[in-house]
Protein backbone atom coordinates (compact mmCIF):
# COMPACT_ATOMS: atom_id res chain seq x y z
CA UNK A 1 0.00 0.00 0.00
CA UNK A 2 1.12 3.57 -0.60
CA UNK A 3 0.04 5.92 1.68
CA UNK A 4 0.43 10.01 1.68
CA UNK A 5 -0.50 12.56 3.91
CA UNK A 6 1.32 15.36 6.30
CA UNK A 7 3.71 14.67 8.94
CA UNK A 8 2.30 15.21 12.83
CA UNK A 9 5.58 15.22 14.88
CA UNK A 10 5.77 14.17 18.50
CA UNK A 11 8.74 13.40 21.07
CA UNK A 12 9.56 10.01 22.76
CA UNK A 13 7.85 7.89 25.35
CA UNK A 14 4.03 9.10 23.91
CA UNK A 15 2.07 6.79 26.02
CA UNK A 16 -1.36 5.46 25.67
CA UNK A 17 -2.58 7.62 28.24
CA UNK A 18 -2.18 10.54 25.99
CA UNK A 19 -2.87 8.41 22.60
CA UNK A 20 -6.31 8.28 24.47
CA UNK A 21 -6.89 9.09 28.08
CA UNK A 22 -8.55 6.51 29.86
CA UNK A 23 -11.34 8.80 31.20
CA UNK A 24 -12.78 8.13 27.19
CA UNK A 25 -12.29 4.24 27.70
CA UNK A 26 -15.79 3.84 28.94
CA UNK A 27 -16.85 3.26 25.03
CA UNK A 28 -15.53 1.33 22.42
CA UNK A 29 -16.65 3.32 19.61
CA UNK A 30 -13.71 4.11 17.41
CA UNK A 31 -15.29 6.88 16.07
CA UNK A 32 -15.75 8.11 19.81
CA UNK A 33 -12.18 7.75 20.49
CA UNK A 34 -10.85 8.97 17.24
CA UNK A 35 -11.94 12.42 18.97
CA UNK A 36 -10.22 12.50 21.78
CA UNK A 37 -7.26 11.15 19.83
CA UNK A 38 -3.59 12.81 21.23
CA UNK A 39 -5.93 15.57 22.77
CA UNK A 40 -3.70 16.03 25.89
CA UNK A 41 -0.77 16.83 23.98
CA UNK A 42 -2.23 18.33 20.95
CA UNK A 43 -5.78 19.69 21.88
CA UNK A 44 -6.45 20.56 18.33
CA UNK A 45 -5.29 17.22 16.86
CA UNK A 46 -9.00 15.43 16.42
CA UNK A 47 -9.81 18.66 14.32
CA UNK A 48 -7.02 19.65 11.83
CA UNK A 49 -5.87 15.59 11.24
CA UNK A 50 -6.34 15.14 7.44
CA UNK A 51 -7.10 11.30 5.99
CA UNK A 52 -3.78 9.60 4.90
CA UNK A 53 -1.85 12.27 7.48
CA UNK A 54 1.14 10.26 9.33
CA UNK A 55 2.57 10.34 12.86
CA UNK A 56 5.67 10.32 13.10
CA UNK A 57 7.42 10.26 17.16
CA UNK A 58 10.52 9.37 18.72
CA UNK A 59 11.32 6.00 20.46
CA UNK A 60 8.80 3.95 22.45
CA UNK A 61 5.90 5.26 20.89
CA UNK A 62 2.50 3.98 22.25
CA UNK A 63 4.41 2.78 26.40
CA UNK A 64 1.96 2.22 28.73
CA UNK A 65 -1.14 0.26 28.87
CA UNK A 66 -2.15 -2.42 26.67
CA UNK A 67 -5.70 -0.81 25.46
CA UNK A 68 -6.14 -1.62 22.03
CA UNK A 69 -8.28 1.78 21.55
CA UNK A 70 -4.93 3.34 21.16
CA UNK A 71 -4.23 2.21 17.65
CA UNK A 72 -7.89 2.24 16.76
CA UNK A 73 -8.13 5.82 17.97
CA UNK A 74 -5.40 7.29 15.70
CA UNK A 75 -6.62 4.50 12.58
CA UNK A 76 -10.22 5.69 12.79
CA UNK A 77 -8.98 9.85 12.86
CA UNK A 78 -7.66 9.13 9.32
CA UNK A 79 -4.12 8.90 10.52
CA UNK A 80 -2.58 6.12 7.81
CA UNK A 81 0.38 5.37 9.11
CA UNK A 82 2.93 5.58 12.14
CA UNK A 83 6.59 6.27 11.82
CA UNK A 84 8.37 6.06 15.05
CA UNK A 85 12.36 5.31 16.48
CA UNK A 86 10.72 2.69 18.47
CA UNK A 87 7.37 1.02 19.16
CA UNK A 88 6.74 -0.51 23.33
CA UNK A 89 5.33 -4.36 22.36
CA UNK A 90 2.12 -3.99 23.27
CA UNK A 91 0.85 -1.15 20.84
CA UNK A 92 3.21 -2.70 18.11
CA UNK A 93 1.67 -6.16 18.51
CA UNK A 94 -2.12 -4.03 18.79
CA UNK A 95 -1.11 -2.21 15.71
CA UNK A 96 -0.05 -5.10 13.59
CA UNK A 97 -3.23 -7.06 14.78
CA UNK A 98 -6.15 -4.43 14.02
CA UNK A 99 -3.82 -3.77 10.28
CA UNK A 100 -2.40 0.15 11.51
CA UNK A 101 0.83 0.30 9.15
CA UNK A 102 3.74 1.05 11.38
CA UNK A 103 7.25 1.53 10.58
CA UNK A 104 10.28 2.32 12.26
CA UNK A 105 13.11 4.69 11.16
CA UNK A 106 15.07 6.57 13.59
CA UNK A 107 16.99 8.38 10.75
CA UNK A 108 13.44 9.92 8.96
CA UNK A 109 11.90 10.76 12.49
CA UNK A 110 15.64 12.84 12.83
CA UNK A 111 15.39 14.79 10.16
CA UNK A 112 11.20 15.00 9.76
CA UNK A 113 9.52 18.70 10.27
CA UNK A 114 6.36 19.00 11.64
CA UNK A 115 3.93 19.63 7.81
CA UNK A 116 6.24 18.30 5.63
CA UNK A 117 4.56 15.80 2.90
CA UNK A 118 5.57 12.20 3.22
CA UNK A 119 4.67 9.35 1.16
CA UNK A 120 4.98 6.10 2.63
CA UNK A 121 5.17 2.24 0.51
CA UNK A 122 4.48 -0.38 3.03
CA UNK A 123 5.51 -3.17 0.93
CA UNK A 124 8.69 -2.03 -0.10
CA UNK A 125 9.12 0.23 3.59
CA UNK A 126 10.18 3.37 1.79
CA UNK A 127 9.73 6.62 3.40
CA UNK A 128 10.16 9.23 0.82
CA UNK A 129 10.06 12.88 2.74
CA UNK A 130 8.14 15.09 -0.24
CA UNK A 131 9.28 18.58 0.99
CA UNK A 132 13.47 17.47 1.51
CA UNK A 133 13.35 14.85 -0.85
CA UNK A 134 14.88 12.76 1.55
CA UNK A 135 14.09 8.55 1.07
CA UNK A 136 14.49 6.43 4.08
CA UNK A 137 14.43 3.03 4.40
CA UNK A 138 12.20 1.45 7.36
CA UNK A 139 13.37 -1.51 8.96
CA UNK A 140 11.61 -4.78 7.46
CA UNK A 141 9.29 -6.82 9.20
CA UNK A 142 9.71 -10.90 10.35
CA UNK A 143 8.14 -12.82 7.67
CA UNK A 144 5.49 -14.08 10.01
CA UNK A 145 4.80 -10.71 10.72
CA UNK A 146 4.01 -9.33 7.32
CA UNK A 147 1.94 -12.69 6.90
CA UNK A 148 -0.43 -11.17 9.83
CA UNK A 149 -0.34 -8.19 7.72
CA UNK A 150 -1.12 -9.23 4.47
CA UNK A 151 -4.37 -11.27 5.94
CA UNK A 152 -5.73 -7.89 7.28
CA UNK A 153 -4.74 -8.79 11.06
CA UNK A 154 -4.48 -11.63 13.30
CA UNK A 155 -8.34 -12.53 13.08
CA UNK A 156 -7.68 -12.79 9.26
CA UNK A 157 -3.91 -14.98 9.89
CA UNK A 158 -6.19 -16.90 12.39
CA UNK A 159 -8.75 -17.71 9.72
CA UNK A 160 -6.43 -18.29 6.66
CA UNK A 161 -4.43 -21.11 8.79
CA UNK A 162 -7.60 -22.58 10.08
CA UNK A 163 -7.09 -22.30 13.38
CA UNK B 1 23.33 -24.06 25.61
CA UNK B 2 21.31 -23.28 28.92
CA UNK B 3 18.34 -21.44 28.92
CA UNK B 4 16.74 -18.66 31.24
CA UNK B 5 13.30 -19.72 33.15
CA UNK B 6 11.47 -17.69 30.82
CA UNK B 7 13.04 -19.77 27.76
CA UNK B 8 12.11 -22.70 29.60
CA UNK B 9 8.61 -22.01 30.20
CA UNK B 10 8.10 -21.35 26.77
CA UNK B 11 9.63 -23.80 25.45
CA UNK B 12 7.64 -26.21 27.83
CA UNK B 13 4.38 -24.71 26.23
CA UNK B 14 5.10 -25.12 22.49
CA UNK B 15 5.90 -28.65 23.31
CA UNK B 16 9.78 -28.65 22.54
CA UNK B 17 12.73 -29.00 24.62
CA UNK B 18 14.29 -25.81 23.72
CA UNK B 19 13.82 -22.27 22.13
CA UNK B 20 15.93 -19.33 21.76
CA UNK B 21 15.96 -15.54 21.82
CA UNK B 22 14.43 -13.61 18.60
CA UNK B 23 12.37 -17.05 17.93
CA UNK B 24 8.70 -16.42 16.93
CA UNK B 25 6.73 -19.34 18.08
CA UNK B 26 2.77 -19.96 18.86
CA UNK B 27 2.25 -20.84 22.41
CA UNK B 28 -0.42 -22.41 24.55
CA UNK B 29 -1.44 -20.35 27.35
CA UNK B 30 -2.68 -21.23 30.97
CA UNK B 31 -5.23 -18.31 31.83
CA UNK B 32 -6.14 -15.91 29.25
CA UNK B 33 -7.49 -12.39 30.76
CA UNK B 34 -9.48 -9.39 30.40
CA UNK B 35 -11.66 -6.90 32.26
CA UNK B 36 -13.94 -4.49 31.68
CA UNK B 37 -12.37 -1.90 29.11
CA UNK B 38 -10.80 -4.46 27.07
CA UNK B 39 -13.08 -7.54 27.14
CA UNK B 40 -15.51 -6.02 25.29
CA UNK B 41 -13.52 -5.05 22.55
CA UNK B 42 -11.78 -8.86 22.51
CA UNK B 43 -15.53 -10.04 22.49
CA UNK B 44 -16.59 -8.22 19.60
CA UNK B 45 -13.54 -9.39 17.93
CA UNK B 46 -14.09 -12.80 19.37
CA UNK B 47 -18.02 -12.68 17.84
CA UNK B 48 -16.76 -10.72 14.44
CA UNK B 49 -14.73 -13.77 13.52
CA UNK B 50 -17.03 -16.22 13.82
CA UNK B 51 -15.98 -18.01 17.16
CA UNK B 52 -19.01 -19.29 19.29
CA UNK B 53 -17.26 -21.35 21.80
CA UNK B 54 -14.10 -20.28 23.57
CA UNK B 55 -11.53 -22.71 23.51
CA UNK B 56 -11.33 -23.66 27.50
CA UNK B 57 -14.09 -21.65 29.83
CA UNK B 58 -11.68 -23.08 32.93
CA UNK B 59 -8.70 -20.92 31.48
CA UNK B 60 -10.10 -17.77 30.75
CA UNK B 61 -10.76 -14.84 33.82
CA UNK B 62 -13.44 -12.31 32.84
CA UNK B 63 -12.75 -9.42 36.04
CA UNK B 64 -14.74 -5.97 36.01
CA UNK B 65 -12.41 -3.68 37.82
CA UNK B 66 -11.45 -0.94 36.27
CA UNK B 67 -14.04 1.31 36.14
CA UNK B 68 -16.39 -1.17 38.59
CA UNK B 69 -18.74 -0.67 40.51
CA UNK B 70 -19.57 1.09 37.61
CA UNK B 71 -19.01 5.08 37.25
CA UNK B 72 -21.43 6.15 34.67
CA UNK B 73 -23.77 4.38 32.29
CA UNK B 74 -21.19 3.61 29.40
CA UNK B 75 -19.34 1.89 31.57
CA UNK B 76 -22.31 0.33 33.06
CA UNK B 77 -22.59 -1.12 29.42
CA UNK B 78 -19.28 -2.44 29.35
CA UNK B 79 -19.59 -4.29 32.59
CA UNK B 80 -22.82 -5.79 31.31
CA UNK B 81 -21.40 -6.35 28.16
CA UNK B 82 -18.80 -9.01 29.90
CA UNK B 83 -20.74 -10.47 32.22
CA UNK B 84 -23.26 -11.62 29.68
CA UNK B 85 -20.24 -13.09 28.09
CA UNK B 86 -18.97 -14.77 31.18
CA UNK B 87 -22.78 -16.14 32.06
CA UNK B 88 -22.77 -17.53 28.20
CA UNK B 89 -19.62 -18.86 28.14
CA UNK B 90 -19.83 -20.05 31.33
CA UNK B 91 -16.96 -18.63 32.11
CA UNK B 92 -15.13 -20.11 35.34
CA UNK B 93 -13.28 -17.31 36.79
CA UNK B 94 -15.67 -14.60 36.51
CA UNK B 95 -15.56 -12.20 39.79
CA UNK B 96 -18.63 -10.03 40.10
CA UNK B 97 -18.33 -6.68 42.20
CA UNK B 98 -18.59 -7.95 45.67
CA UNK B 99 -16.57 -11.05 45.19
CA UNK B 100 -13.86 -9.21 42.47
CA UNK B 101 -10.69 -7.62 43.45
CA UNK B 102 -8.16 -5.98 40.97
CA UNK B 103 -7.05 -8.50 38.81
CA UNK B 104 -3.32 -9.04 39.44
CA UNK B 105 -3.81 -9.33 42.85
CA UNK B 106 -6.66 -11.53 42.72
CA UNK B 107 -5.51 -14.02 40.44
CA UNK B 108 -2.90 -14.90 42.58
CA UNK B 109 -4.63 -14.67 45.88
CA UNK B 110 -6.93 -16.96 44.29
CA UNK B 111 -4.64 -19.30 42.92
CA UNK B 112 -5.57 -18.63 39.55
CA UNK B 113 -2.23 -18.78 38.12
CA UNK B 114 0.84 -20.52 39.27
CA UNK B 115 4.37 -20.89 39.13
CA UNK B 116 5.87 -22.29 35.27
CA UNK B 117 2.01 -20.89 33.69
CA UNK B 118 2.08 -19.20 31.07
CA UNK B 119 -0.66 -16.35 30.75
CA UNK B 120 -1.47 -13.67 28.85
CA UNK B 121 -4.13 -10.65 29.39
CA UNK B 122 -5.17 -7.72 27.87
CA UNK B 123 -3.67 -5.50 30.77
CA UNK B 124 -0.31 -4.33 30.36
CA UNK B 125 0.29 -5.13 34.13
CA UNK B 126 -0.26 -8.92 33.43
CA UNK B 127 3.54 -9.16 34.27
CA UNK B 128 3.03 -9.01 37.30
CA UNK B 129 2.43 -13.22 37.53
CA UNK B 130 5.95 -13.47 36.96
CA UNK B 131 6.89 -13.15 41.03
CA UNK B 132 5.36 -16.67 40.79
CA UNK B 133 7.76 -17.93 38.41
CA UNK B 134 5.19 -17.80 35.42
CA UNK B 135 5.24 -16.19 32.29
CA UNK B 136 3.19 -13.23 31.89
CA UNK B 137 2.64 -10.69 29.88
CA UNK B 138 0.20 -8.29 28.40
CA UNK B 139 -1.35 -7.97 25.20
CA UNK B 140 -4.41 -6.21 22.99
CA UNK B 141 -7.92 -7.21 22.62
CA UNK B 142 -7.48 -8.77 19.36
CA UNK B 143 -4.67 -11.24 20.85
CA UNK B 144 -7.11 -11.86 23.34
CA UNK B 145 -9.73 -13.11 21.28
CA UNK B 146 -7.18 -14.97 19.43
CA UNK B 147 -6.50 -16.78 22.68
CA UNK B 148 -9.89 -17.47 23.54
CA UNK B 149 -11.14 -18.76 20.30
CA UNK B 150 -7.81 -21.22 20.06
CA UNK B 151 -5.82 -21.40 23.40
CA UNK B 152 -2.76 -20.09 21.37
CA UNK B 153 -0.68 -16.96 21.64
CA UNK B 154 2.11 -15.77 19.30
CA UNK B 155 5.22 -14.74 20.93
CA UNK B 156 8.67 -13.81 19.81
CA UNK B 157 11.24 -15.78 22.10
CA UNK B 158 12.55 -12.54 24.91
CA UNK B 159 16.01 -11.62 25.37
CA UNK B 160 16.61 -12.02 28.66
CA UNK B 161 18.60 -9.43 31.56
CA UNK B 162 19.10 -10.03 34.70
CA UNK B 163 18.98 -7.80 37.99
CA UNK B 164 20.90 -9.22 40.82
CA UNK B 165 20.19 -7.07 44.03
CA UNK B 166 22.86 -7.63 46.77
CA UNK B 167 22.60 -7.32 50.62
CA UNK B 168 19.57 -6.14 52.54
CA UNK B 169 16.86 -3.80 52.34
CA UNK B 170 17.56 -0.66 54.57
CA UNK B 171 14.30 -0.01 56.60
CA UNK B 172 11.35 1.70 54.90
CA UNK B 173 12.70 0.04 51.80
CA UNK B 174 9.88 -2.00 49.96
CA UNK B 175 9.93 -3.88 46.55
CA UNK B 176 8.27 -0.93 45.23
CA UNK B 177 12.10 1.11 45.49
CA UNK B 178 13.85 -1.76 44.30
CA UNK B 179 11.46 -1.67 41.23
CA UNK B 180 11.89 2.12 40.87
CA UNK B 181 15.65 2.44 41.46
CA UNK B 182 15.70 -0.54 38.48
CA UNK B 183 13.29 1.75 36.06
CA UNK B 184 15.01 5.10 36.71
CA UNK B 185 18.02 3.68 35.74
CA UNK B 186 17.54 1.81 33.34
CA UNK B 187 14.83 3.73 31.86
CA UNK B 188 11.11 3.43 30.64
CA UNK B 189 12.41 1.29 27.71
CA UNK B 190 15.57 0.40 29.37
CA UNK B 191 13.63 -3.56 28.87
CA UNK B 192 11.93 -2.81 25.58
CA UNK B 193 11.09 -6.20 23.81
CA UNK B 194 12.86 -8.29 26.91
CA UNK B 195 12.46 -10.46 29.63
CA UNK B 196 13.56 -8.76 33.48
CA UNK B 197 15.12 -11.61 35.40
CA UNK B 198 15.30 -10.36 39.02
CA UNK B 199 17.05 -12.72 41.48
CA UNK B 200 19.65 -11.76 44.27
CA UNK B 201 19.70 -11.54 48.75
CA UNK B 202 17.78 -8.58 48.70
CA UNK B 203 14.99 -10.43 46.85
CA UNK B 204 14.85 -13.62 49.05
CA UNK B 205 14.21 -11.18 52.36
CA UNK B 206 10.62 -10.05 50.60
CA UNK B 207 7.36 -11.06 50.97
CA UNK B 208 5.53 -12.62 48.01
CA UNK B 209 3.11 -9.12 48.25
CA UNK B 210 6.75 -6.77 47.83
CA UNK B 211 7.62 -9.06 44.93
CA UNK B 212 4.57 -8.63 43.04
CA UNK B 213 5.17 -5.47 43.17
CA UNK B 214 8.19 -5.43 41.61
CA UNK B 215 7.06 -7.94 38.44
CA UNK B 216 4.29 -5.57 37.95
CA UNK B 217 6.02 -2.68 37.10
CA UNK B 218 8.87 -4.80 34.00
CA UNK B 219 6.25 -3.17 32.06
CA UNK B 220 7.27 0.31 33.22
CA UNK B 221 10.63 -0.51 31.70
CA UNK B 222 9.35 -1.93 28.48
CA UNK B 223 9.78 -5.32 29.38
CA UNK B 224 7.87 -8.40 27.89
CA UNK B 225 7.64 -10.21 31.70
CA UNK B 226 9.33 -9.76 34.86
CA UNK B 227 9.99 -13.26 36.46
CA UNK B 228 11.86 -14.76 39.45
CA UNK B 229 12.29 -18.22 40.30
CA UNK B 230 10.21 -19.53 42.81
CA UNK B 231 11.95 -20.30 46.17
CA UNK B 232 10.62 -21.21 49.53
CA UNK B 233 8.57 -17.99 50.20
CA UNK B 234 6.91 -18.87 46.60
CA UNK B 235 5.96 -22.09 47.70
CA UNK B 236 5.06 -21.20 50.76
CA UNK B 237 2.37 -18.72 49.23
CA UNK B 238 0.77 -21.37 46.96
CA UNK B 239 0.77 -24.34 48.96
CA UNK B 240 -2.96 -24.07 50.33
CA UNK B 241 -4.05 -21.94 47.14
CA UNK B 242 -2.95 -23.85 43.94
CA UNK B 243 -5.77 -26.39 42.94
CA UNK B 244 -3.86 -27.81 40.28
CA UNK B 245 -0.21 -28.81 39.42
CA UNK B 246 1.93 -26.72 38.23
CA UNK B 247 5.94 -26.71 37.47
CA UNK B 248 8.77 -24.84 39.12
CA UNK B 249 11.27 -23.88 36.73
CA UNK B 250 14.71 -22.33 37.13
CA UNK B 251 17.34 -20.48 34.88
CA UNK B 252 20.45 -23.12 33.88
CA UNK B 253 24.13 -21.74 35.14
CA UNK B 254 25.12 -21.21 31.53
CA UNK B 255 21.79 -19.50 30.53
CA UNK B 256 22.75 -16.35 28.64
CA UNK B 257 21.68 -12.94 28.93
CA UNK B 258 21.68 -10.04 27.21
CA UNK B 259 22.95 -8.02 30.49
CA UNK B 260 23.22 -8.63 34.11
CA UNK B 261 23.50 -5.58 36.19
CA UNK B 262 24.16 -5.85 39.79
CA UNK B 263 22.58 -3.24 42.34
CA UNK B 264 24.09 -2.73 45.87
CA UNK B 265 20.52 -2.47 48.13
CA UNK B 266 22.31 -1.51 51.03
CA UNK B 267 22.72 1.59 49.10
CA UNK B 268 18.71 1.97 48.25
CA UNK B 269 16.58 4.41 49.64
CA UNK B 270 12.94 4.93 49.41
CA UNK B 271 12.51 6.53 46.41
CA UNK B 272 9.73 8.86 44.21
CA UNK B 273 9.09 9.00 40.78
CA UNK B 274 8.56 12.66 39.58
CA UNK B 275 6.25 13.64 36.81
CA UNK B 276 5.59 12.73 34.18
CA UNK B 277 7.30 9.48 33.28
CA UNK B 278 7.98 6.09 35.91
CA UNK B 279 11.99 6.79 35.16
CA UNK B 280 12.33 10.19 36.58
CA UNK B 281 13.14 8.44 40.30
CA UNK B 282 15.01 10.19 42.76
CA UNK B 283 15.23 9.53 46.65
CA UNK B 284 12.80 10.41 49.08
CA UNK B 285 15.18 13.02 50.28
CA UNK B 286 15.34 14.83 47.16
CA UNK B 287 11.72 15.68 46.67
CA UNK B 288 11.11 16.17 50.89
CA UNK B 289 8.64 19.12 51.02
CA UNK B 290 7.12 19.31 47.60
CA UNK B 291 3.10 19.89 48.82
CA UNK B 292 0.59 17.45 48.24
CA UNK B 293 -3.28 17.41 47.67
CA UNK B 294 -4.03 13.86 47.75
CA UNK B 295 -2.86 10.56 48.30
CA UNK B 296 -3.86 6.95 46.87
CA UNK B 297 -2.84 3.82 48.40
CA UNK B 298 -3.88 0.99 46.55
CA UNK B 299 -3.93 -0.66 43.03
CA UNK B 300 -2.44 -3.80 41.17
CA UNK B 301 0.85 -2.33 42.11
CA UNK B 302 0.36 -1.82 45.73
CA UNK B 303 -3.20 -2.80 47.06
CA UNK B 304 -2.06 -5.84 48.79
CA UNK B 305 -2.44 -6.59 52.69
CA UNK B 306 1.56 -5.91 53.54
CA UNK B 307 0.92 -2.67 51.71
CA UNK B 308 -2.23 -1.73 54.03
CA UNK B 309 -0.14 -3.03 57.22
CA UNK B 310 3.08 -0.38 56.27
CA UNK B 311 0.89 2.67 55.79
CA UNK B 312 -1.29 2.08 58.93
CA UNK B 313 1.67 1.59 61.11
CA UNK B 314 3.23 4.60 59.65
CA UNK B 315 -0.02 6.24 59.84
CA UNK B 316 -1.26 5.35 63.56
CA UNK B 317 -1.98 7.52 65.97
CA UNK B 318 -1.62 10.52 63.13
CA UNK B 319 -4.37 12.33 61.74
CA UNK B 320 -4.64 13.02 58.14
CA UNK B 321 -3.70 16.29 56.90
CA UNK B 322 -6.17 18.95 57.14
CA UNK B 323 -6.81 19.96 53.12
CA UNK B 324 -5.62 16.55 52.53
CA UNK B 325 -7.74 13.33 51.14
CA UNK B 326 -5.98 10.16 51.47
CA UNK B 327 -7.77 7.10 49.31
CA UNK B 328 -7.22 4.27 50.60
CA UNK B 329 -7.98 1.01 47.87
CA UNK B 330 -7.86 -2.33 49.31
CA UNK B 331 -7.13 -4.50 46.15
CA UNK B 332 -9.14 -7.63 46.59
CA UNK B 333 -12.23 -8.17 48.74
CA UNK B 334 -9.38 -10.69 50.80
CA UNK B 335 -7.17 -8.04 51.84
CA UNK B 336 -10.25 -5.86 52.50
CA UNK B 337 -11.63 -8.22 55.61
CA UNK B 338 -7.82 -9.08 57.26
CA UNK B 339 -7.71 -4.91 56.94
CA UNK B 340 -10.73 -5.16 59.06
CA UNK B 341 -9.61 -7.85 61.07
CA UNK B 342 -6.32 -6.55 61.70
CA UNK B 343 -8.01 -3.19 62.97
CA UNK B 344 -6.26 -1.40 60.15
CA UNK B 345 -9.15 -0.15 58.68
CA UNK B 346 -10.23 1.27 61.94
CA UNK B 347 -6.76 3.08 61.55
CA UNK B 348 -6.98 4.26 58.40
CA UNK B 349 -10.45 5.55 59.30
CA UNK B 350 -9.80 6.99 62.73
CA UNK B 351 -6.88 9.07 60.56
CA UNK B 352 -9.18 10.82 58.56
CA UNK B 353 -8.86 8.40 55.45
CA UNK B 354 -11.66 7.30 52.79
CA UNK B 355 -11.73 3.23 52.38
CA UNK B 356 -12.79 1.98 49.42
CA UNK B 357 -14.09 -1.26 48.06
CA UNK B 358 -11.85 -2.62 45.41
CA UNK B 359 -11.35 -1.13 42.11
CA UNK B 360 -8.58 0.25 39.47
CA UNK B 361 -10.50 3.91 39.99
CA UNK B 362 -8.02 6.49 40.18
CA UNK B 363 -4.95 5.26 38.74
CA UNK B 364 -5.95 5.10 35.43
CA UNK B 365 -8.19 8.38 36.28
CA UNK B 366 -11.58 6.49 36.06
CA UNK B 367 -13.09 8.15 39.42
CA UNK B 368 -13.04 7.58 42.96
CA UNK B 369 -9.90 10.60 43.14
CA UNK B 370 -9.70 12.44 40.11
CA UNK B 371 -7.21 15.68 39.85
CA UNK B 372 -8.41 19.32 39.30
CA UNK B 373 -6.12 21.51 37.11
CA UNK B 374 -3.09 21.89 38.84
CA UNK B 375 -2.96 19.48 41.62
CA UNK B 376 -0.77 17.27 42.98
CA UNK B 377 -1.22 13.54 43.86
CA UNK B 378 1.13 10.69 45.61
CA UNK B 379 0.51 7.48 44.95
CA UNK B 380 1.57 3.91 45.38
CA UNK B 381 0.30 3.26 41.84
CA UNK B 382 2.17 2.80 38.78
CA UNK B 383 2.35 5.83 36.23
CA UNK B 384 2.74 9.16 36.45
CA UNK B 385 2.24 9.68 32.61
CA UNK B 386 0.18 12.83 31.71
CA UNK B 387 -3.33 13.20 32.46
CA UNK B 388 -3.02 9.77 34.03
CA UNK B 389 -5.23 10.31 37.10
CA UNK B 390 -7.44 13.60 35.99
CA UNK B 391 -6.71 17.17 34.40
CA UNK B 392 -3.32 17.25 31.55
CA UNK B 393 -2.11 19.88 34.20
CA UNK B 394 -2.43 17.46 37.08
CA UNK B 395 0.83 15.87 38.53
CA UNK B 396 1.67 12.18 40.10
CA UNK B 397 4.36 10.85 42.01
CA UNK B 398 5.15 7.37 42.83
CA UNK B 399 6.22 5.82 45.98
CA UNK B 400 5.74 2.70 48.40
CA UNK B 401 3.15 3.03 50.94
CA UNK B 402 4.90 4.11 54.02
CA UNK B 403 6.17 7.65 51.95
CA UNK B 404 2.77 7.38 50.79
CA UNK B 405 1.18 7.22 54.05
CA UNK B 406 3.94 9.77 55.84
CA UNK B 407 3.54 12.39 53.13
CA UNK B 408 -0.61 12.21 53.93
CA UNK B 409 0.38 12.97 57.47
CA UNK B 410 2.28 16.40 56.60
CA UNK B 411 0.53 17.33 53.23
CA UNK B 412 4.06 17.29 51.49
CA UNK B 413 6.38 14.45 50.48
CA UNK B 414 7.97 12.86 53.64
CA UNK B 415 10.35 10.14 54.91
CA UNK B 416 8.26 7.47 56.94
CA UNK B 417 10.75 8.10 59.41
CA UNK B 418 9.95 11.42 60.03
CA UNK B 419 6.26 10.15 61.19
CA UNK B 420 5.98 6.75 62.39
CA UNK B 421 6.32 6.01 65.97
CA UNK B 422 7.99 2.38 65.26
CA UNK B 423 10.65 1.42 63.10
CA UNK B 424 9.66 -1.67 60.68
Amino acid sequence: MIFKGKAWTFKDNIDTDVIIPARYLNTTDPKELAAHCMEDVEPEFSKKVAEGDIIVAGKNFGCGSSREHAPLAIKSSGVSCVVAKSFARIFYRNSINIGLPILECEECVDEVSAGDELEIDTDKGVISNLTTGKTYKAKAFPEFISEIINAGGLLGYAKKVGK
Amino acid sequence: MGMTITQKILAKHTGRSFVEPGELIMVDVDLALANDITGPVSIEEFKKAGADKVFDRSKIALIPDHFAPNKDIKSAELCKNLREFAKEQQIEHYYEVGRMGIEHALLPEQGIVLPGDVVIGADSHTCTYGALGAFSTGVGSTDLAFAMMTGKCWFKVPESMKFIFHGKLNPWVTGKDLILHTIGDIGVDGALYKAMEFTGEALSQLTMDERLTMTNMAIEAGGKNGIMEPDEVTLEYVKNRAKRPYEVFKSDEDASYSEIIDYDATKIGPKIALPHLPENVVDVKEAQGIAIDQVVIGSCTNGRLEDMRMAAKVIKGHKVHPYMRLIVIPATQQVYRDMIKEGITEIFIEAGAVVSTPTCGPCLGGYMGILAKGERALSTTNRNFVGRMGHPESEIYLSNPAVAAASAVTGKITHPEEVARDDI
